[in-house]
């Protein structure tokens, strides 16, 4: 792992922006499907549902669909794509020096507490991001490119809800 | 027909379709990185107005992509009907929204951006991720609880030009200048909260936001393709399987897959509301001709097994509306041969009395009187002859479907 001090900076938010959008283009344009995340991680969880307790996929019509009978549910292509996003990751991390272990956060308050918020923002994400049927990259992202009126709503709400809340979460992160 | 998006399972195979996806979300994952989202500190910067980063990818990204897709559609490089639109559930959409709202200023973190900070090293990644996890097994436990809201306010493929009544140029435009206006005040607040003047944008900002303005306005001037160019794209080959009929299926054949659990079987009556409910088909879904294309893109939401079959009185109207689903690409679209009329004949017998034959009618009119409006309750609406004697020629052969059924979070 290096050291911080050489990482490169993170590029220009107006250049990255473009390229994130030549690259949602282009996923369109190929597969026209758009991009995604917590898609994959859903499978992934499934999966591993699946082989603890076959039974009880059985008897969840959500779960069913993915993983019922024989279907596979690592058989789909987001589950390739979120693959390809943790490596792709890995790879911009290791050419710009960004790799380290580490845990960010405010100066306020401890890493243990930033763990235990990490762990609860991420469970309220996960559990809305199945609600709202995508999260941030597969609704906001690219329905909002294609512009679907559900993805735009999505997106101020995301929006709305986070810059409601932020007041009361400021020693977090400031 | 547009040759984008590519038939991948087709050109590469299954598991072969999986590698562009891989090279996809590589791509996805190295931009997310450069732009810094690996840092749950920095994308929390946003709520706090330090450092819009967030908004201005986020915003750069789509507009860049939007211009891109539509231009491409005008140009009739992709096919628009073919490309996911998320459906609309709103209301689900926006409590799940606001939901996540609340655990990115708690979390720090979305999905997308969780897995590169999880592949850079960052702890409070790693337990993000957990948390999502956690979360989606929470909703897989919960949701038949909610079931009815989870489905509610289903509005289907419903897009902004369609909300606001306007071409989709302008609707691109609109947004693209707009996104552009906000940039402006997001540098200004930052330099605000900052307190100090913000570094000067890169020389190439202000020509590349020109450059996407002219863009979007090209898609503005050339518009979106309308059914009836879609039509003159496809209509050589397509008027050719009319002119052979080997799109016309024989009632033997409809009959044959209505009974065919692993096909799935949409008979779409075409003609006007009185026909409709004087007699129609067991199932038959009533579209009135000039409401076909509308309902031609809920139509790719079907799944792939599907058969959608026209049925009009003779053929006429039911040809029509072939050709807007045709234009549409709307795949598996069949016309019912001889119509409503021929079915009768086939198959009413004795319930149609011979005194109510209709002499000298007109093309694509019912060819019998029905004093009541029988609807589907008529003995003729769903005959239950003897499959195994059916004879025809087979038509049906089933398409792989382009469309796809699911988007990045399905």
């Amino acid at each position: 792992m290096s050291q911080v001090s050489n990482a490169k900076p993170y590029m220009n938010p107006y250049l990255a922006g473009t390229l994130l959008g030549i690259v949602l283009f282009l996923a369109f344009f190929i597969t026209g499907s758009g991009l995604g995340a917590s898609g994959g991680l859903n499978r992934l969880l499934v999966y591993v549902q699946n082989e603890v307790n076959p039974e009880h996929i059985d008897q969840v019509a959500y779960l069913l669909k993915m993983a019922g009978g024989n279907s596979n549910p690592l058989d789909s292509w987001i589950v390739f794509l979120t693959i390809g996003t943790v490596f792709g990751g890995l790879i911009s991390g290791l050419i710009g020096r960004r790799m380290k272990f580490e845990t960010n956060k405010g100066p306020q308050i401890s890493n243990g507490s930033r763990w235990i918020m990490a762990f609860i923002g991420g469970a309220l994400m996960g559990y809305g991001a199945r609600l709202a049927r995508g999260c941030t990259s597969g609704q906001a992202l690219s329905g909002g490119a294609v512009l679907s009126v559900g993805s735009w709503a999505f997106m101020f709400a995301v929006f709305a809800g986070a810059y409601a809340l932020a007041y009361f979460f400021r020693k977090a992160w400031n | 027909m547009a040759i984008f998006p590519l038939p991948l399972a087709d050109l590469l195979g299954h598991w072969g379709s999986y590698v562009v996806y891989a090279a996809i979300g590589v791509a996805f994952g190295m931009t997310l990185e450069s732009a810094g989202f690996g840092n749950s500190k920095l994308l929390a910067a946003q709520f706090y107005f330090k450092d819009m980063r967030v908004f201005k990818v986020m915003f750069t990204a789509i507009i860049v992509a939007m211009t891109l897709i539509f231009l491409t559609s005008a140009l009739g490089l992709l096919d628009y009907n073919l490309v996911w639109v998320p459906p609309t559930y709103l209301w689900p959409g926006i409590v799940g929204g606001l939901i996540m709202g609340v655990g990115f200023i708690i979390g720090g973190f979305c999905p997308g951006t969780s897995l590169v900070g999880l592949a850079t090293g960052k702890i409070d990644a790693f337990m993000f991720v957990f948390g999502v996890l956690f979360g989606i097994y929470m909703f897989g436990e919960t949701v038949s609880s909610f079931a009815t809201f989870f489905d509610s306010s289903n509005m289907g493929r419903f897009t902004l030009p369609e909300l606001f009544n306007a071409s989709y140029g302008v609707v691109v435009l609109s947004i693209v200048v707009v996104a552009l206006l906000l940039f402006v005040v997001a540098e200004k607040v930052e330099g605000m909260i900052n307190g100090r003047p913000q570094p000067g944008l890169p020389v190439w900002t202000k020509p590349a936001a020109g450059a996407l303005v002219a863009l979007a306005a090209v898609v503005l001037v050339i518009g979106q393709p309308s059914s009836e160019d879609r039509w003159q794209v496809v209509a050589a080959e397509s008027q050719a399987r009319l002119d052979e009929r080997a799109v016309q299926i024989s009632s033997a054949e409809f009959i044959k897959y209505r009974d065919d659990s692993k096909i799935k079987i949409i008979p779409l009556d075409v003609r006007e509301e009185r026909y409709y409910n004087q007699f129609h088909l067991r199932g038959a879904v009533h579209v009135p001709l000039d409401r076909v294309q509308e309902k031609a893109r809920e139509l790719q939401f079907e799944p792939a097994n599907t058969v959608f079959v026209t049925i009009s009185n003779d053929e006429a109207a039911a040809t029509e509306a072939w050709k807007i689903l045709k234009a549409e690409s709307v795949p598996n679209a069949y016309i019912l041969d001889g119509g409503i009329n021929g079915w009768l004949k086939s198959y009413a017998g004795d319930s149609v009395a011979e005194g109510d034959k209709v002499y000298n009618r007109e093309e694509d009119q019912l060819a019998y009187k029905f004093n009541a409006a029988t609807g589907s309750r008529h003995p003729a609406a769903e005959p239950a002859p003897d499959f195994l004697n059916l004879k025809y020629e087979p038509k049906i052969i089933l398409e792989l479907k382009r469309a796809p059924t699911s988007g990045g979070c399905g």
